[in-house]
């Protein structure tokens, strides 16, 4: 015989899922919050975009190939992912050395130093943006204008001057006045970081994730329909004292966190009750540090803290076994 | 209404290349090599010797134990050698080999094909017959169907479920029979259920096959005990407990056998066998193969004598292709490759699949993303993943905790691994040595 | 402020004393009572836990010379003769004597002698390959060469040889633990008595296919002629299923019948070159790399 049989356990078929597949279908769900905000913010904001996911495709690269000496795998499209989301949690005027900065810290010590995809305990743009937050808090927090409307809002974004008007001792009434309305919020026009301002847009990048399979509902429903319940249930107990649930579901990073972060399959849940756990967890969290915390927003942070939670749930949230012996 | 199970399951393309081609006869070949092997439990001791003439039908080798049975000679002729030969299990087994000669039958072995729809047997009788006629699950188990038909003490059985469904991609042997075959099938399905004492039976059928649902209906349409349940379109349907849990909604319990919940199931060949056998004297010497792949120029679904080499199925199907890479004997889902054509059909032999070069290679591994994708395709509702990383650190304890030896071999988690990781290979590593653990523990005790 | 940070070292020191009393307590009241030899035999032990004597590990094994009180079902194969003299001066016994030994693949179906007949593509495990199938070649017995053996020494003792694609046993550092033995499917790993010099003669094969067939599918099988156990004057070859096999109790290195051979199965090893040229078994292995059965 000239040729050999190739011999391999069953199956002998696969289906067309990989990796790939499921990380540029990520990218292209990006895309609609990717133009929103290059609508809102102008090229500034395509330019840090490009900056970090070139930053975070360099270090995977470097780090994979001089330090682990392994096949780099950057064409895998994990660090392209990366990239675009520790982008869409920073804000536009971000100067580019902090965006390398953050982009090695979130290749570099959020993934690679775990092992590489598959192993991080947390989410890597999570890691680089809150790594950020933390040392450069100033630059975390200057906002730049919204170029889209003449008298665009400004300066802070709407959680904070929440954050701030309830310091100075004022009421929720007194400060709607200052904020963007819920149609506004909806549609994105507000200050803010890159990605997170317009709900619009995430939301359509999550329907197209549903649809592709990439991500299930379990965890982006389980986050948004904690915090509304939860900021509800504050806002219907003192309405001069708490915004409503809309307000908080449409501002800050919500949306993007429960659409794109959360769902971030390495570091989340295996099993779909797992993931309404962990939902519901971040959920929990993002309310408490919005309304009693120091930050205004806190949902990246809520996401790590869960993110750590995810080995117990996994090893505590077991399938339904078939036939399973009560 | 279309019934499944609930948890987990595939959706691999169908690819039934043969559905609409008719069950042919492949003329004799001029040897056959006949392994004592052929099913699930003690090998047959063989009862010829070299020189012996036999004819179709001679027992050949005799059922040595309680879970076993009787092979036949499936040609006539003279016994050439009794040798090891490989195959589709992938090591040499010992076979008699026959030449062929003429094609002379065992006398009272009906060949006719007259309907013969009343016997006056009962189910002892009907049972031994089974039994001598050395039949086994069709479907590819190749469990002796006399030990099916035996419930073990305290156990009785409730319901008769008739295995349709064929969920494997390209197979099309059953849907055939079905169609071609279905009055007899009913009439096998009496018969089990006679030698079984209960008067319920449904068959189940996969709802991508409408004409076999049609038929089975109709024939079915003045039989009271005997229902068609159509099934959704879901691999594995077609496992024991899946079938079980779609149609009559009860979970085998894990470790125990399909009776614990009343239920016995026979594939539908098995069920045309047990006719064949039962009203015509005719025990289990062929059996109707699809021989199918991309590049095969005629898929065709053949009426094939055990023992015949699988060259012979090929070359009726127009020859091996050039681009051929892979030969499964069975389904692509859990068929097995064979490692050389000159593997002779054997009785759970369901299909031949004849893989084209670029498909017969698995993709690079990559790492685990941790995407929970098998957790969820995992019919038996285990975690995949995590039994596979148990495997490589060889944590067998663990492993046997996290369930492993219930797993149904289905390949549905490797089958949907993003990462292409080879998931059952590791799974069955586990369950290979937990299975020996738990074995020699027993022994201890 | 002075007040503040007194008060903290007070009550930390406090707190550092009370827990130490605790401690102190809690060890004296739950002390467990265990002979000393324990200790001092898990001392004498090589503490490699490689299980080569059957127990979990060193300490396991240390505290199953004190239970048996009699060692002579007891051996470490690591530490050898010596450490079990040790033991024994230890536990006032006596010990017993075992020859040293050392681990050899009996498998010489290196890749340019044994053609393949299909190629194999699923986990790289030899266990998980031979559960599916007999393996990439003809021969049904022969080394699979995934190293599920080099994977489990803890002595860095095997090797792949990428060119033979068979495992090589560093004689140096093999302490016959007997891992390797368990982790072959094929039962390909034998240990054999320790000879002077390092010499071995074996019998390099495990092919029980008859000989026409043994041959077929490998160049250097045993084919089961028996010529070598007539040779022998030792009695030390048995021949069983057509395949031979020499006692390394009772072999002394004749090199008789690795003259006779007429496939080159039976292998020499460390021996000073013969004057007659007869090294059959050196002549396949030095033919070169083979390049067209690797793609």
């Amino acid at each position: 015989m000239n040729k050999l049989l190739t011999v391999s356990p069953s199956p002998h078929v696969k289906g067309d899922e990989s990796i790939r597949k499921i990380m540029y279908g990520v990218v292209l769900a990006m895309l609609p919050a990717f133009a929103m905000s290059a609508m809102f913010f102008g090229w500034e904001s395509v330019k840090v975009t490009l900056i970090a996911v070139a930053a975070s495709v360099f270090f995977e690269y470097v780090i994979q190939k001089y330090l682990m000496k392994v096949k780099p795998t950057v064409d895998d499209g994990s660090a392209i992912v990366t990239g675009i989301l520790l982008a869409f949690n920073v804000p536009v005027g971000l100067p580019v050395w902090l965006i390398v900065l953050g982009a090695l810290v979130a290749i570099g010590v959020g993934k690679m130093s775990f092992g590489g995809l598959g192993q991080n305990p947390f989410n890597p743009a999570l890691v680089g943006r809150v790594f950020l937050l933390i040392s450069f808090p100033v630059q975390m927090t200057t906002w730049a204008p919204n170029k889209l409307v003449a008298d665009g809002f400004s300066g802070a974004t709407p959680l904070g001057l929440l954050k701030e008007g309830l310091k100075s001792g004022k009421t929720i009434s007194e400060i709607t006045s200052q904020l963007p309305n819920h149609f506004d919020l909806f549609w994105g026009n507000m200050s803010g970081s890159l990605g997170e301002i317009s709900a619009v847009a995430l939301l359509l990048g999550g329907l197209y994730m549903l649809w592709k399979k990439i991500i299930s509902w379990h965890t982006p429903v389980a986050v948004l329909g904690t915090i509304f319940i939860f900021e509800g249930i504050l806002w219907l107990a003192n309405p001069e004292r708490f915004m409503d649930p809309m307000f908080h579901l449409f501002t800050g990073g919500a949306m993007l966190g429960a659409i794109f972060m959360a769902t971030d399959m390495v570091s989340s849940p295996m099993t779909r009750v797992g993931q309404l756990i962990f939902g519901v967890g971040i959920g929990i969290i993002t309310v408490l540090i919005r309304n009693f915390g120091a930050y205004p927003e806190g949902i990246s942070f809520a996401i790590l803290i869960m993110n750590a939670f995810t080995p117990l749930i996994n090893a505590y949230v077991k399938p339904t076994r078939f036939g399973r012996v009560a | 209404m279309l019934k499944t199970f609930k948890m987990g399951g595939v959706h691999p393309v169908e690819n039934k290349l043969s559905a609409g081609k008719a069950i042919e006869k492949l003329p004799l070949p001029k040897t056959v090599s006949i392994p004592v092997a052929q099913h699930i439990g003690a090998p047959a001791t063989v009862v010829v010797k070299r020189g012996d003439e036999v004819k179709v039908g001679t027992i050949i080798a005799q059922s040595s134990g309680f879970v076993s049975t009787n092979i036949h000679s499936s040609v006539s002729g003279k016994v050439k050698k009794i040798d090891d030969v490989m195959d589709s299990s992938g090591y040499k087994k010992k076979a008699v080999i026959i030449d062929v000669a003429g094609d002379e039958w065992e006398q009272g072995i009906d060949t006719s094909n007259n309907l013969i729809k009343e016997t006056h047997l009962d189910a002892k009788e009907i049972n031994a017959k089974i039994l001598a006629a050395g039949i086994v699950g069709l479907g590819g188990a190749t469990f002796p169907t006399h030990v099916k038909l035996s419930p073990p003490p305290g156990m009785t059985a409730e319901v008769l479920l008739i295995n349709g469904v064929e969920c494997e991609p390209y197979l099309t042997s059953d849907h055939r029979l079905m169609l071609e075959k279905g009055a007899e099938i009913i009439v096998g399905t009496k018969l089990l259920m006679k030698s079984l004492g209960v008067n319920k039976a449904v068959i189940g059928i996969e709802n991508n096959k409408p004409d076999a649902i049609t038929r089975m209906k109709d024939l079915t349409a003045n039989e009271p005990e005997i229902s068609v349940q159509p099934l959704k379109v879901k691999y594995p349907q077609g496992g024991e407990k899946q079938l079980i849990k779609a149609v009559t909604g009860k979970e085998v319990p894990s470790g125990a056998l399909p009776i614990a919940v009343g239920a016995v199931v026979n594939n539908v060949g098995t069920a045309f066998a047990v006719y064949e056998a039962v009203m015509k004297n005719k025990p289990l010497v062929e059996r109707v193969v699809t021989v199918t792949g991309k590049s095969v120029k005629e898929p065709s679904n053949l009426m094939v004598r055990v023992g015949t080499p699988v060259t012979e199925l090929v070359e009726a199907a127009g020859g091996m292709p050039e681009d051929t890479g892979k030969v499964i004997s069975g389904g692509p889902m859990m068929g097995r490759a064979v490692t050389t054509l000159e593997v002779p059909v054997t009785k759970g032999t369901s299909g031949i699949l004849l893989i084209r070069d670029k498909e017969s290679k698995r993709n690079e591994m990559e790492p685990c993303i941790r995407c929970g994708k098998c957790v969820s395709v995992c019919p038996m509702g285990l975690e995949p993943f995590l039994l596979m990383t148990m495997s490589e650190k060889k944590l067998w304890e663990r492993s046997e905790d996290r369930h492993v030896m219930d797993c149904i071999e289905c390949g549905s988690c490797s089958f949907t691994c993003p990462s292409n990781r080879p998931l059952l290979d590791y799974i069955r590593l586990g369950k290979g040595t937990v299975g020996k653990l738990i074995r020699a523990r027993k022994s201890q005790n | 402020m002075s007040i503040t940070l007194i008060y903290t070292v007070v009550v930390l020191s406090a707190i550092g004393i009370v827990a130490a009393i605790i401690l102190y307590y809690v060890s004296q009241k739950f002390m467990v009572h265990e002979d000393p030899r324990i200790d001092q035999i898990e001392e004498a032990l090589p503490s490699a836990n490689c299980g080569g004597c059957g127990y979990a590990g060193c300490r396991a094994f240390a505290e199953a010379c004190v239970a048996e009180n009699e060692l002579s079902n007891l051996f470490c194969p690591v530490g050898g003769n010596d450490c079990m003299n040790d033991i024994a001066g230890i536990l006032g016994l006596e010990a017993v004597q075992k020859a040293p030994k050392v681990a050899v693949l009996r498998c010489n179906g290196t890749c340019d002698l044994r053609p393949k007949t299909n190629a194999f593509d699923g986990a790289k495990s030899c266990t998980a390959a031979s559960a599916l199938y007999s393996g990439e070649t003809g021969c049904a017995f022969g080394c699979l060469g995934y190293g599920d053996c080099v994977d489990v020494c803890d002595f860095d003792a095997l090797h792949m040889n990428p060119e033979t694609g068979l495992p090589e046993v560093d004689d140096e550092k093999c302490v016959a633990c007997g891992a390797c033995v368990d982790a072959c499917p094929k039962d390909l790993f034998e240990l054999r008595k320790k000879m002077p010099k390092d010499r071995k003669i074996y019998v390099a094969c495990r092919n029980e296919d008859k000989g026409a067939a043994a041959k077929k599918s490998c160049e250097v099988a045993c084919i089961g002629c028996s010529k070598c156990v007539k040779e022998c004057p030792f009695d030390a070859i048995t021949m069983e299923n057509n395949l031979a096999f020499i006692d390394s109790d009772k072999c002394k290195l004749c090199r008789k019948c690795v003259a006779v051979c007429p496939t080159g199965a039976i292998i020499e090893e460390n021996f000073p070159p013969r004057k007659i040229k007869t090294e059959k078994v050196a002549e396949p292995t030095s033919a070169g790399p083979d390049t067209t059965d690797k793609a």
